[in-house]
């Protein structure tokens, strides 16, 4: 079982983003489920969403509350007290920041965090260059693909190409691919070091 | 085909190749996907059927008996206070013998305004005249759609297909979404009982007094009789048809030797039956009965499920909706059941039965919790009615004011300012 927790805002496709990767986990033939932390969502307001992932069918209908990733759409949400809660040992967390760990007050997580396995990727201003609309989730799966694997970048774009047709397909794959790029050169670099 | 499909989504395909030739329904959360995608469905011309728009949900109901009454394969769906407002009609449809199906995307209902999942709304209409089918999971819900429409044709009795609303209705997990040639080999056209036709006119739906009332009432009580031997039919040919189980009275889980059996509907027997592996694991043997039929409640085949030999010690009933005052309608219903059909305690001794509320209003019901509660239950120490992870310093808090003040003002508010109070911050 892999464990995602999405944390965003109302309209950045958090939702979205979270039967996405179930879709992409559904290719792989895997067993996937994604929900929504059910409420009256608004626009601009916190939102959490879930996906497991699993290679048997998944019977729980729990909320996600021991993550082996969280996906975090918008900086903003991280001093909210209860973005990191249960993350398990040695999980994944990527951060839709073009900022480093110091700029986004982190330094302390990041000291804690097995090195590699936090990392942050600018997915709003790779949608914007790709998509023209700054909606980070494919990029952010993108980048999930490179950080953690739980899915190949290939089903992800085959996930999105069934999801949006047109410009808004090939710019949302394009900007997926970009972000799987430069977290797989992050890892590299950080693993160099 | 298989798809990772959201759940609303698999109910709509399937009930589009289930041929409905009216479907008539008001939107309601979490309800309203499902008739936005067949409303998508009729407009685009895949689905050949009258898409009826109506301001409410009693005028729903009421198209759907009129179409129905005119011979016609009919749906509507609702949830919460929606099925509320059209209570009046859902009596109506039983009462004339209308085979119209319903999907009821179960919901809480207010007052405090709540949009969240559990079982009251349904539970409120248990004794309409409806049969009554839960969903463990999408795939099931989408499958008892074309049992539901079998079922009620052939019994000329409207069914309603309960399903969690937003565990179900709202996520997305895999489910194998039926071709055309296959539901039309298992669901042949409707041929209806009675027709409202100009060129041969009928009355349906006149007054009857005292003098025939009860043996109207009678028929309806002998085709949920019928019903108790239609539904694992109509599950066995679904089985041999698509290769699924769905549907069926009750479905056992774990139960063979079980000391403790759980006994829920709907979407928490998945968690339940996780938890349960876990307790196995402990060494406690446990087990769960799902109930997938409320009404007709099928007594005998509980009783045959729970061994009528060995029964399980004790017995732990989830109960998704709160009788207040009475306690678990879910309980109350199974300890009737388990007596025999002498209404004498069976021989072998009943076993001890706790009734816990859990997931009102949409609070997560947890594997944690769970774990924690039957562990308890299997030690002894479940007391015989309590809740599940009852915040209970926030109820003595509040009946602290009660007794102190007068005008203590709105229990509901006064609870949240205490709890925006100890847990500062905005609410996911």
């Amino acid at each position: 079982m892999f464990a995602v927790r999405f944390h965003g805002r109302g309209g950045q496709g958090v939702v979205t983003a979270a039967e996405l990767l179930a879709a992409a986990a559904f290719r792989e033939d895997r067993y996937a489920q994604a929900f929504p932390s059910f409420g009256s969502e608004r626009m601009g307001a916190p939102v959490t969403s879930f996906c497991r992932i699993d290679d048997k069918p998944i019977r729980t209908r729990e909320p996600v509350t021991e993550p082996d990733a969280l996906l975090i759409q918008d900086p903003t949400l991280l001093h909210q007290a209860d973005v990191f809660a249960g993350l398990v040992a040695g999980g994944y967390i990527l951060i839709n920041a073009a900022r480093d760990f110091t700029a986004l007050g982190l330094d302390d997580l990041a000291a804690r965090h097995e090195s590699g396995r936090l990392l942050t990727v600018p997915a709003a201003s790779l949608a914007m260059a790709h998509l023209g609309r700054p909606l980070p989730g494919a990029p952010m799966l993108g980048g999930l693909a490179a950080l953690a694997g739980p899915v190949s970048l290939d089903a992800v774009l085959a996930a999105i190409g069934e999801r949006f047709a047109g410009q808004v397909a090939a710019g949302n794959a394009a900007a997926a691919r970009a972000a799987f790029d430069y977290v797989t050169a992050e890892r590299k670099e950080l693993a160099g070091a | 085909m298989l798809k990772q499909i959201e759940g609303s989504r698999a109910v709509a395909e399937t009930v589009a190749r289930c041929r409905p030739q009216v479907i008539c329904a008001y939107p309601i959360t979490p309800q309203t996907h499902i008739v936005e995608a067949l409303g998508t469905l009729v407009k685009n011309g895949d689905l050949n059927s009258a898409f009826i728009n109506v301001e409410s949900e009693f005028s729903a109901m009421s198209a759907v008996i009129g179409a129905s009454a005119t011979g016609a394969r009919t749906y509507t769906a609702t949830a919460s206070q929606g099925l509320l407002y059209m209570s009046e009609a859902v009596y109506n449809a039983a009462g004339l013998g209308l085979p119209v199906v319903m999907t009821v995307a179960n919901r809480a209902i207010g007052a405090p305004i709540n949009i969240w999942n559990d079982h009251s709304d349904a539970m409120s209409q248990r004794d309409a005249g409806w049969i009554q089918l839960y969903a463990e999971t999408s795939q099931e819900a989408a499958d008892l759609h074309i049992q539901a429409f079998l079922l009620a044709e052939q019994l000329s009795n409207p069914v309603m297909v309960c399903m969690d609303g937003f565990l179900l209705t709202h996520a997305s997990e895999r489910a194998d979404i039926p071709d055309q040639p296959e539901v039309d080999a298992f669901l042949p056209a409707y041929q209806p009982r009675q027709v409202l036709d100009p060129a041969d006119p009928v009355s349906i739906g006149a007054m009857v007094g005292p003098e025939a009332f009860t043996e109207v009432r009678y028929l309806a009580d002998q085709r949920m009789r019928q019903a108790l031997e239609l539904i694992p039919d109509i599950a066995a040919a679904f089985w041999r048809q698509f290769g699924r189980a769905s549907g069926g009275l009750v479905r056992p889980y774990r139960t063979a030797g079980a000391d403790l059996v759980v006994v829920a509907l709907g979407s928490v027997l998945g968690t339940v039956k996780d938890t349960v592996d876990q307790l196995r694991d402990d060494g406690i043997r446990a087990g769960v009965l799902g109930l997938t039929s409320f009404r007709p409640f099928p007594a005998q085949a509980i009783r045959e499920a729970l061994g009528d030999g060995h029964r399980p010690r004790r017995l732990v009933v989830i109960e998704r909706a709160l009788a207040p005052g009475s306690g678990g309608i879910v309980t109350a219903e199974l300890r009737a059941a388990l007596a025999d059909a002498d209404g004498r305690s069976c021989p072998a001794g009943n076993p001890i039965i706790s009734t816990v509320v859990a997931g009102l209003g949409g609070r997560p019901v947890t594997r944690k919790s769970l774990h924690e509660m039957l562990t308890g239950a299997a030690h002894g120490v479940l007391p015989p009615f309590s809740y599940l992870d009852l915040r209970t310093e926030l109820a003595q808090a509040e009946l602290a004011r009660i007794r102190a003040t007068r005008r203590s003002g709105p229990s509901a508010e006064n609870i949240l300012r205490d709890l925006s109070a100890t847990a500062p911050g905005p609410q996911g």
